[in-house]
């Protein structure tokens, strides 16, 4: 046994000791605490100073104030605290910040900019919402094959060649450009293909007319519904990150080919962020028709060629032109002005060809008025539970053109709640593809605390029967066992922490169950050595040929807990992706620990003696 | 400390006749039940809605029941959560059921009874998703025994692999027959269960096996009964003291760990049992009679990797 290389117990040494400093800003707890952000700026110090001097002005002092990502958090010592601070700042700077209530952990400073932090809690621990939306991959093809049909018209108008209709087959995947004859399509087609340079079209003749096909291909319509999965991931971030909803970590996740999972910690009522999430509003700005009478159009249902009708807010008719000046997605920027002098209003920025179209538009038509439509999209199931699109298409402003304008203005009309609402959606983009939700779980923040108390208990009183059992039946090896093993729980700690692995309730309990998997490992190693004893071989053989023996054993018992584990890993769901993560990592943890932690303590305790007559086992 | 000071001499495969039977009649058992009593699906798998609310005041469950009819909530199970103030209501699939909503309301529908009603858990699951949770879960089921297999194949002689394999699936239907008998709710933490049963259930087995492995190269004149009597009793402290030490810790989890983990530590507890009853009397017993003999064991060279051997 003196030949035991000391360079296992630097090792295990070492390794206990990064444990232990991985570990430890789980000690700390956590405050409650708010978190400022500001519409479109990040918070500067300054800021961080006036808010400290205004809470100090009503007698609250914060424990600590920092600005992480541009977002400013204050903690806490009480919830009473937490509360009058928030109506303070909330009372004094209402239009400036968005505050969110949230947790705020102790770490000290030191230790957060080492990247040290302790292991984050699920859901079913603090208390949060668990959204699963649906993305609908056909409806994204469907959008794209729309755009595409919008684009032919576009460009069949813009070159001036007349054409008999553009028609979209969604079972078939297909737009369909009829022509009246054999030049309309030649000049047709060169229109088309000017403006979509690398599409495929193919010619064809519908009732002895020509006519030109576009046909998407298998593999564009699978990237199409990738690509609309990826976007609308980005796309929830972006509203879920935006200051007017005052969400704090919200994680945002695909769940097989076509799900998104969405984690909102610490809310509580989920129903304003789902309006927000599934909703598709965007802008659209056409020239009114002056020319025509829209409540005769309105009247008797017809309208003129050219034009729609319209409803603005108060019911009232419009016709504006069909043809589109600038589209939602041309807006590159969009923000809330409470107070303009016109009352409340957003702020909107076009990109290039938005600003181009834009400029030319208000060149041409000074004097003449300029219609924005609101149009809201939002997915329904009717009374057979199959799902309707509905859409709602509302002229919330006509203004005159009063001077030329091209890539900012401002848009009034709006009311305060929408206009922020509309800020939002604007700024984050368009869904590429509606979402239906599938999902939710929704735990309270008492519950969360119930479970936390709950599989604290479990995992004391469990691990101190182990304790307890191990230290009996086993003696001083049965306290080096323990040692193992509270090892193998600050190991494991310490890798959650650093991995960033929420530990969940059904986590809890694996940790336990990791615990008393553990055991297993030393009473193998014991049992053998008792085995030796037994049979007349000296204290140290009995050892060594202990842990020798076992090792194979212990090495296949953990193999096919591995395999279980690796399995449910990969099942992803939630509550079992928490268990399985803590069952993989205790595994390693554990046969670490019991097998080689164990071994250099053994050593540390018998190692010196120069003649070793009992073992106390 | 020691269970058994003396090495036990229990006459484990003259008896196998008995365990045999014991083990048939648990197996059929569950079969029964499960196609009988059918498992008490959960949400996860099922689809539909689960509201749970805490009150200050012990309700009157059948006067919920009526109060939800009334207005308008069909069909809802409404039951008891561990504690008598916690209530948990059941709804079927509902297309048009909003989660924010269907917990409000049913929050406005129970503060009529007691106005300091909490909302404490809403859980939607769609039906379609549902379903595929349930695939899912089968899936797993499905790819870790398989996976273990090839693992046994490939770590023991065939006879000594049969054996194993059938303590691998004894287990894990001994515990979706308890689900079925208590019906205590079968949902994902219950897959959660039944997996960690499967990975947990062989090692015992192998442990004994190894032994066995040990034993017949190292006593050449016993007869392979002998060798697996033998090896079975040298191991069998070790076996109940490790399952003793785990099933503290389950049991913990049952006691304290509140009605979440319920399902989840109950079925940990009759799995680890079943797990012990089939390693000791049945995995080996199976192998004799498969015609094991001690020559099986000389031949094969060990596949004990060699390099990891160096470890501790």
């Amino acid at each position: 046994m003196s030949g035991y290389p000391r360079w296992k117990i630097v090792l295990v040494a070492v390794v206990l000791l990064v444990g232990i400093l991985l570990a430890l800003p789980n000690l700390y707890g956590e405050d409650n605490a708010l978190q400022l952000a500001r519409d479109r700026a990040a918070i500067v110090d300054a800021d961080r100073v006036s808010v400290l001097k205004l809470l100090e002005d009503k007698g609250i002092t914060p424990n600590g104030a920092f600005i992480d990502q541009g977002r400013l958090t204050l903690r806490f010592s009480s919830k009473q605290d937490q509360l009058k601070a928030r109506d303070v700042i909330g009372d004094a700077r209402h239009d400036e910040f968005t505050i969110a209530l949230s947790q705020a952990s102790k770490v000290p400073e030191w230790m957060r900019n080492l990247g040290l932090a302790p292991v984050k809690l699920g859901l079913d621990l603090r208390g949060g919402v668990y959204l699963v939306y649906q993305v609908d991959i056909q409806g994204a093809v469907k959008q794209l094959l729309d755009h595409d049909e919008q684009d032919f018209r576009a460009s069949l108008r813009n070159a001036h060649v007349t054409y008999q209709d553009v028609r979209v087959d969604y079972a078939l995947n297909r737009v369909r450009v009829l022509f009246r004859d054999a030049d309309a399509f030649d000049k047709g087609k060169a229109a088309i293909l000017a403006d979509n340079r690398n599409m495929v079209l193919t010619d064809t003749t519908v009732d002895g007319a020509p006519a030109l096909d576009l046909v998407l291909t298998p593999e564009l319509i699978r990237e199409r519904q990738t690509s609309a999965v990826q976007q609308n991931i980005i796309i929830l971030r972006n509203r879920l990150n935006s200051p007017e909803l005052a969400v704090s970590e919200p994680q945002v996740a695909q769940e097989g080919v076509d799900r998104i999972a969405i984690q909102l910690p610490g809310l509580q009522n989920s129903a304003e962020v789902k309006k927000i999430l599934g909703k598709t509003a965007t802008l659209e700005f056409r020239m009114v028709d002056e020319s025509n009478n829209p409540l005769e159009a309105a009247a008797t249902g017809r309208v003129p060629l050219g034009s729609k009708l319209y409803y603005t807010r108060n019911k009232q008719p419009v016709l504006l032109k069909r043809d589109v000046v600038v589209t939602g997605d041309q807006l590159t920027d969009a923000s809330f002005q409470p107070n303009t002098q016109d009352g409340a209003a957003v702020s909107v920025g076009l990109d290039s060809r938005g600003a181009a179209k834009m400029l030319k538009n208000t060149q041409e038509n000074i004097g003449h008025l300029m219609a924005v439509v609101f149009i809201d999209r939002s997915r329904e199931k009717n009374a057979q539970g199959v799902d309707v699109d509905r859409t709602t298409e509302e002229v919330i402003n006509q203004a005159t053109i009063r001077g030329v304008f091209s890539n900012n203005f401002q848009i009034t009309g709006v009311n305060p709640i929408e206009g922020r609402e509309l800020a939002l959606l604007l700024r984050a983009g368009g869904l590429a593809a509606p979402l239906t939700p599938v999902e939710e779980r929704a735990i309270g923040p008492s519950l969360g605390q119930d479970n936390i108390d709950k599989g604290r208990d479990a995992m004391v009183y469990g691990m101190l029967a182990a304790f307890i059992f191990m230290a009996i039946y086993f003696k001083v090896f049965g306290l080096i066992a323990d040692m193992a093993l509270a090892a193998n729980v600050v190991l494991l700690t310490a890798l959650l922490s650093y991995f960033g692995a929420a530990l969940t309730l059904p986590g809890i309990a694996a940790v336990v169950l990791t615990v008393g998997m553990a055991v297993d490992a030393n009473i193998l190693i014991y049992e053998r050595i008792r085995e030796e004893l037994r049979n007349g071989v000296s204290p140290r053989a009995a050892i060594s040929a202990g842990f020798d023996h076992a090792w194979s054993a212990i090495f296949d018992s953990n193999i096919t807990a591995l395999i279980a584990g690796v399995v449910l890993w990969s099942f992803g769901s939630g509550a079992i992706r928490g268990f399985a993560v803590v069952l993989v990592l205790g595994i390693f943890t554990s046969v670490f620990t019991s097998v080689m932690g164990s071994r250099a303590l053994v050593q540390v305790i018998y190692g010196g003696k120069r003649k070793l007559e009992r073992l106390s086992i | 400390m020691e269970f058994f000071h003396k090495v036990t001499r229990f006459p484990f495969m003259n008896t196998r006749k008995v365990w045999y039977g014991l083990s048939a009649v648990l197996i059929l058992g569950s079969f029964v039940l499960v196609a009988v009593r059918h498992l008490n699906l959960g949400v996860d798998f099922t689809g539909g809605v689960v509201v749970e609310t805490n009150f200050t005041q012990p309700p009157n469950i059948e006067s919920l029941r009526e109060a939800l009819a009334q207005a308008g909530v069909g069909g809802a199970q409404v039951q008891a959560f561990g504690s008598s103030r916690d209530i948990l209501v059941r709804l079927p699939p509902d297309p048009n059921a909003k989660g924010e909503q269907i917990g409000a309301r049913i929050q406005d529908i129970f503060a009529k009874t007691d106005s300091g009603v909490k909302l404490q858990r809403t859980e939607v699951v769609g039906p379609q998703v549902g379903q595929e949770l349930f695939l899912k879960g089968a899936w797993a089921l499905v790819a870790t025994l398989v996976l273990i297999l090839i693992y046994v194949l490939f770590r023991f002689t065939p006879k000594l692999a049969l054996g194993a394999i059938f303590a691998v699936l004894h287990d894990p239907i001994c515990v979706v027959g308890f689900f079925a008998l208590s019906q205590i709710t079968f949902d994902l933490t219950a897959i959660s269960a039944i997996l960690a049963v499967i990975g947990y259930s062989l090692n015992d087995t192998v442990i004994v096996f190894d032994r066995i492995r040990e034993r017949a190269r190292a006593a050449r004149r016993l007869t392979i009964s002998q060798v697996i009597d033998e090896s079975i009793n040298q191991t069998l402290s070790r076996t109940l003291m490790t399952k003793l030490v785990t099933l503290l810790v389950v049991v913990a989890l049952l006691i304290f760990g509140g009605e979440t983990l319920h399902g989840f530590s109950a079925a940990l507890v009759i799995g680890i049992i079943a797990g012990t009853y089939s390693s000791i009397y049945i995995s080996s017993a199976l192998a004799l009679d498969l015609g094991l003999r001690n020559d099986d064991l000389l031949e094969r060279k060990l596949t004990k990797p060699e390099e990891i051997d160096g470890l501790p």
